[in-house]
């Protein structure tokens, strides 16, 4: 889950970020990342777990997957998680993976679309000691590895990956498909749900949220804003055309 | 698990940039590294170490040593040819490990930020990604990395106390290199490489490096977005009317009407252009990322509430469909001559 990044200010006077009155949408590429799971589910069977760090509002958009059609889900909740940077985050999450006992492959999107960073899955796969395919927009499993096409800019590469493995999806790489009311209803308040907190995981304070992580916000500052002239073109059609035309004119002679 | 903390920083000592290769030759941000790395070492007083791992790559060190690096460490290895995550998240975390560099900036490509995100573990250290601005703090020495958040509305500035090295990766075309030195010399130290084939449980089967037309330094280029309808035609009409090249916001790419290296935006292609024409984009943050260095935007969407008028210097609220052919009409008798 993350905020629309379009609506997320920083308040002038305190220098923090203001995401409440931001509405919250599922990560894009985490919804590619299910896809590809329930894809894989219907050709290989098995099952698939939803698993997230976050505050127990997380909740409504883990019953939205479900809904999707995923099995359960795990939601990693605990004061203590909150201010984790990507160090913290891949450890917590590593750690409720592991307590599933069982998982061949673990899917994630490419990166959030708050963070940016991308550091999650290569992270994971070094605390689980998995293997790793980042950026990928195909996935298939053949035996007990995993074959992916990783996305480099306009090139691109084959990998063939041994299970267990972590995977990164980039977004727009499927078409996620619709959750289906009736099932999301069905997960509502059901114990499809699982939350677990620190202490479930064996995690001690000093390794997680704010304080297990290395860096360090010095300061927020306000980016340089361009400054752009914003200058609607007024009138009906043929006026705007002409004004557009002229408007282009300077650059016709460069 | 290293605790933040328990670490003797002072121990930590010199600035590395690491320098990506493709096919034998040095990406750009790397040299731009090397230039922006210059200046950041000899304020903290550090020797500047560019590290490169590939194979057959000796000529490649001289280059990093025109271009400002003190000196290089070179891994060079059959298995190193070209990038795979385990083999090379292994060597660099043994030299890393050995040599205890202060500071490792690396460029934010594909393959720059799956190293990073593992040795960054790995090493149990910071890591700061995207980063757009570098800087020393005065007080503590400290590498400060800016990374714009939210469409770059916001900087966060963000540093690394406990955890060495302090790493960053920077992204592509923010940092200019240094005119080459022909003459700079210095010491280039090949390192011993330990790998063997087991260390690789992730092959690559398949590699295709397609040459990508540079859209990013297009004089002018005309932008299609969703509101085209996938409608080339009419975008490319214009673009050979202005002399233009074209680009596109990312779902366009995912639908296949255009490939990758076309996609403007923060995970594409930030333009540098003198005139950037918009057709029927919405404004997305992670789109405008990519038009902030441009010096003319102008947007035509009929949706006159579209957040891309904020970011625009000329701003058409209309039809794509009625208003460029008629464009086209007037602008015929007034094209460029090169
Ligand atoms: C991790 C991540 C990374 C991303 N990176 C990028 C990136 O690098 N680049 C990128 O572009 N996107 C990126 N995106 C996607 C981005 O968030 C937006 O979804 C995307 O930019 C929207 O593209 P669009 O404006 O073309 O389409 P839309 O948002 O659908 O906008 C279409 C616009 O066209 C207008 N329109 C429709 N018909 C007409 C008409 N006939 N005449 C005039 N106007 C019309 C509409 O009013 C609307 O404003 C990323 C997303 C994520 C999650
Ligand atoms: N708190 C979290 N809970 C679950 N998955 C996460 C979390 N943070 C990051 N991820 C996963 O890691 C991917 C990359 O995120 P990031 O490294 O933050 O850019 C996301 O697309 C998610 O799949």
């Amino acid at each position: 889950m993350v905020p629309k990044p379009e609506e997320v200010t920083l308040d002038p006077e305190t220098k923090t970020l203001d995401r409440a009155n931001a509405e919250n949408v599922l990560n894009p590429p985490d919804k590619n990342a299910l896809e590809t799971a329930l894809r894989l589910k219907e050709a290989h069977g098995g099952t698939v777990t939803l698993i997230s760090m976050g505050p127990p509002l997380f909740r409504k958009y883990l019953e939205l997957c479900l809904g999707m059609g995923a099995d359960r889900a795990i939601l990693l909740s605990d004061r203590t998680f909150a201010g984790a940077d990507t160090y913290p985050t891949s450890l917590t999450l590593a750690k409720g993976i592991q307590k599933l006992k069982t998982c061949d492959l673990v899917i994630c999107g490419e990166e959030s679309s708050d963070a940016s960073t991308a550091q999650v899955p290569p992270g994971l796969a070094e605390w689980l000691d998995m293997s790793l395919v980042t950026f990928a927009d195909e996935v298939a499993v053949h035996g007990n590895t995993v074959r992916a096409r990783r996305t480099l800019g306009s090139s691109y590469e084959i990998l063939e990956a041994d299970m267990p493995a972590v995977v990164s999806v980039v977004v727009g790489s499927n078409e996620p498909r619709f959750p289906d009311f009736d099932r999301v209803e069905e997960a509502a308040g059901s114990d499809w749900v699982q939350v677990w907190a620190a202490a479930d995981l064996g995690l001690k304070e000093e390794d997680i949220g704010l304080k297990g992580s290395y860096t360090i916000v010095h300061e927020l500052v306000e980016g340089e804003p361009v400054e752009r002239k914003r200058e609607f073109l007024e009138g009906g059609m043929e006026e705007k055309v002409k004004a557009l035309a002229k408007a282009l004119e300077p650059f016709l002679e460069a | 698990m290293n605790v933040p903390g328990e670490l003797q920083a002072d121990l930590y000592k010199g600035f590395w940039v690491y320098m990506e290769q493709e096919e034998g030759r040095l990406l750009p941000v790397g040299l731009e590294l090397l230039g922006k790395g210059r200046e950041l070492a000899d304020e903290m007083g550090e020797v500047l170490t560019a590290v490169i791992l590939g194979q057959d790559i000796a000529a490649l060190g001289e280059e990093a040593l025109r271009y400002g690096a003190d000196e290089v460490l070179l891994a060079d290895h059959p298995l190193l040819t070209g990038f795979n995550t385990d083999a090379y998240t292994k060597v660099m975390a043994d030299i890393i490990e050995a040599r205890k560099p202060n500071v490792l900036l690396m460029g934010a490509t594909f393959n720059g930020r799956d190293l990073a995100g593992r040795l960054a573990v790995r090493l149990s250290t910071g890591l700061t990604a995207h980063v757009t601005r570098l800087e020393v703090d005065k007080e503590s020495s400290l590498l400060l990395s800016a990374v714009p958040g939210f469409g770059g509305s916001i900087l966060a500035v963000i540093k690394t106390e406990f955890g060495r090295p302090q790493m960053s990766t920077v992204s592509p075309g923010i940092f200019k290199p240094l005119e080459p030195d022909d003459v700079r010399r210095g010491k280039v130290e090949r390192v011993d490489v330990r790998l063997r084939q087991s260390d690789i449980r992730c092959r690559v089967l398949e590699r295709e490096v397609v040459p990508a037309e540079d859209i990013g330094s297009a004089e002018r280029i005309i932008v299609a977005g969703m509101g085209t309808g996938g409608d080339m035609k009419l975008v490319d009409d214009l673009a050979a009317a202005l002399h233009a090249s074209t680009g596109v916001t990312r779902p366009l790419v995912d639908i296949g009407v255009a490939p990758r290296e076309k996609q403007v935006g923060s995970t594409g292609v930030s333009l540098r252009s003198k005139l950037v024409v918009v057709l029927g984009a919405s404004g997305a943050s992670h789109f405008v990322a990519g038009l902030r260095d441009a010096d003319t935007v102008i947007a035509l969407n009929k949706d006159k509430e579209a957040p891309i008028f904020d970011e625009s210097d000329v701003c058409v609220v209309g039809d794509i469909f009625e208003i460029l052919p008629r464009l086209l009409e007037e602008l015929e008798g007034k094209v460029m001559v090169v």
